[in-house]
């Protein structure tokens, strides 16, 4: 059922991009929003909820302090004006996700507002260019609970018979990140919400106010998309749901841009509009209409009080903020005494805490930077995930660098170390002894392989003899291979110049 | 003055999901019409006084608690509750037009 598309470049240059990102981040605060429940992650459904977070009668929710402070700080980090005095509001909607019947959220009265991150997004070249995203709001609510869709196709609410709630989740601290619109972002505007979304993720992390773990949906995404051609007012857009990995960020806004061209192109016009994002296709599918704002009839909540950051407290907490991740990226990259362009590569691949955590393992840089630029960036390439998310952790890839170091393995025997790692198979010393991949540089071992490859290729052979000693790297090779690369490639040289009489 | 119309009330009878019939529709509208029309009046009284809308009848702000997990209800006691349950969790029944 995909819709037809025009290919991005292609589409870009007929139409210009306005994009808008909503980014949901669940704090991780050790209680709910208004009641003492556990927050944590991964416990037996339904263990972690009471008479607040279940809306029975009677009960009246209080606000966590630790909530409002992480939200206040998220703020200034993202530059915003923090408001004097704001409140919660009713968010009234009937789903079996909230099972008060509303959501406690903010409406027209903002904790932080306006405000701005600066991201870095790769050009071609290998470098980056710095675009400055303005944030509209950073408001606090709550997370709902979560639905499991019995009888229709995995997990889908289309078709299912009936659904079972979990209300674990229900009232965790969620902050709610807006944009403004972002125009201008010519030809790249999946790679601009990508950098905007791999930033903010750096920024909150840094902050510690969450795990910002998006598989584990503690970090999620809603992205808008429009398309205007040049000149004309901005297009009408649509709100893409459910986006909930970085590499998803950036196909979402691709698709949407590629199928909304090809409506324009058509005559179409199109449909303000939820569309649902699916993880296997990279494609959306159309949701619901949206509702209007004054559908879900906003009002403040009557069950909590105002809240008026004491401007003395805002002051404390903006100067205890800590270093800005790019400002901190760049001292890193600094100590590593890598190229800029390098570094660009790193941070572009988000391999560079990777690269940064190896070297923190004990590997040279150059190596650190080889290993995540090369096969574990191809690795993670042709799996369609982020090189952090690969089976392998910066300190075992620190190890296998060692382990080639000591002169225990050959690169391309590491690379087959690697190789299993990633194919779950152990740690690199599990990998190496299970495998039985270890540098072969007993003479009597190799003395056979050698011989062999002599005689195969003679005229190699006579070549070198002739005093063409380069030709002897064919001869490694042979004898490489018939090792299956487990030869010290050193002691192979030495073995075949002697066997040939050659000395040099 | 407000004049709610048939169609807002069958509107939010939809989203509070109240089942109603027409003639409730009609009586309805002209109940709620009396009862903006008072509100009406005293945002009327309030603006000329220049008194501030107020959400809380007590003056206070920043009511908060320390970050500090407290023990949850137990599970069976929980669903115990619920009209119905599976697997440890509420069982609803399907959503429609939800997707
Ligand atoms: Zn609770």
């Amino acid at each position: 059922m995909s819709e037809p598309a025009v290919p991005y470049a292609e589409a870009l240059r007929e139409f210009e991009p306005v994009i808008g990102l909503e980014t949901h981040v669940e704090l991780g605060t050790a209680s709910k929003m208004f009641c003492g429940c556990d927050a944590s992650f991964g416990a037996e459904p339904n263990t972690h909820t009471c008479p607040v977070c279940l809306g029975l009668p009677g009960a009246l929710p209080v606000v966590n302090a630790r909530a409002i402070e992480s939200t206040v700080r998220i703020g200034l980090a993202l530059h915003c004006d923090i408001a004097s005095w704001c409140r919660f509001a009713r968010k009234n909607y009937f789903y079996p996700d909230m099972p008060k019947n509303f959501q406690t959220s903010q409406y027209d009265e903002p904790l932080c507002t306006d405000g701005y991150l600066d991201v870095e997004v790769p050009v071609e070249g290998g470098t980056a260019e710095t675009v400055r995203i303005p944030i509209e709001r950073v408001h606090l609510e709550e997370d709902t609970g979560k639905s499991l869709h019995v009888g229709g196709a995995t997990g889908r609410i289309h078709g299912a018979s009936h659904s079972l709630v979990d209300y674990n989740r229900a009232g965790i601290p969620l902050v709610e990140i807006v944009t403004k619109p972002v125009a201008g972002t010519g030809a790249r505007p999946a790679e601009v919400a990508k950098a905007y979304v791999t930033e903010l993720r750096d920024v909150l992390r840094g902050l510690g106010v969450s795990d910002v773990r998006m598989e584990q949906g503690s970090l999620r995404c809603d992205v808008n998309v429009s398309l205007n051609p040049p000149g004309a007012p901005w297009g009408t857009r649509s709100e893409t749901k459910n986006v909930n990995s970085l590499r998803s960020v950036e196909r979402a806004v691709r698709s949407e841009v590629e199928r909304q061209a090809a409506r324009l192109r058509a005559g179409q016009r199109i449909v303000q509009e939820t569309r649902h994002f699916h993880e296997d296709s990279g494609l959306s599918t159309s949701g619901r209409s949206k509702e209007e704002a004054t559908d879900y009839r906003y009002f403040p909540e009557p069950d909590l009080v105002p809240v008026a950051p004491d401007p003395e407290w805002v002051a404390e907490l903006r100067a205890d903020l800590p270093e800005a991740p790019s400002v901190l990226r760049r001292r890193q990259i600094g100590s590593l005494g890598l190229s800029e362009l390098d570094s660009a590569a790193m941070v572009n691949a988000g391999a560079l805490d990777l690269v940064l955590a190896t070297v923190a393992a004990g590997a040279p840089a150059a190596e650190a930077r080889n290993w995540w630029l090369g096969p574990l960036a191809q690795a993670a390439n042709a799996g369609g995930v982020e090189p952090a998310d690969l089976p392998i952790t910066p300190d075992q890839v620190a190890r296998v660098v060692a382990i080639v170091a000591e002169g225990s393995l050959t690169p391309g025997l590491a690379r087959q170390v690697v190789e299993g790692v990633l194919a779950g198979e152990g740690g690199p010393d599990q990998v190496i002894r299970a495998r039985g991949l270890a540098v072969v540089s007993d003479e009597g071992v190799l003395a056979a392989a050698v011989d062999e490859a002599l005689a195969a290729s003679p005229d190699a052979a006579d070549k070198v003899r002739s005093g063409k000693v380069a030709a002897v790297g064919a001869l490694v090779g042979a004898v490489m291979k018939a090792t299956r690369g487990q030869a010290d490639a050193t002691v192979v040289r030495r073995l075949l110049l002697e066997r040939l009489g050659v000395s040099e | 003055m407000p004049e709610i119309t048939r169609e807002e009330v069958a509107h939010l009878a939809r989203l509070s999901r109240l089942a109603l019939e027409d003639a409730e529709l009609d009586a309805l509208a002209a109940q709620l019409d009396v009862i903006l029309g008072a509100v009406a009046q005293i945002s009327q009284v309030t603006e000329a006084a220049d008194v501030p809308p107020t959400t809380h009848a007590v003056p206070l702000e920043n009511v908060t608690r320390p970050d500090v997990v407290r023990p949850s209800l137990d599970r069976d006691t929980v669903l115990a509750a619920a009209p119905a349950a599976e697997d440890g969790r509420f069982r609803v029944p399907r959503i429609l037009d939800a997707e």
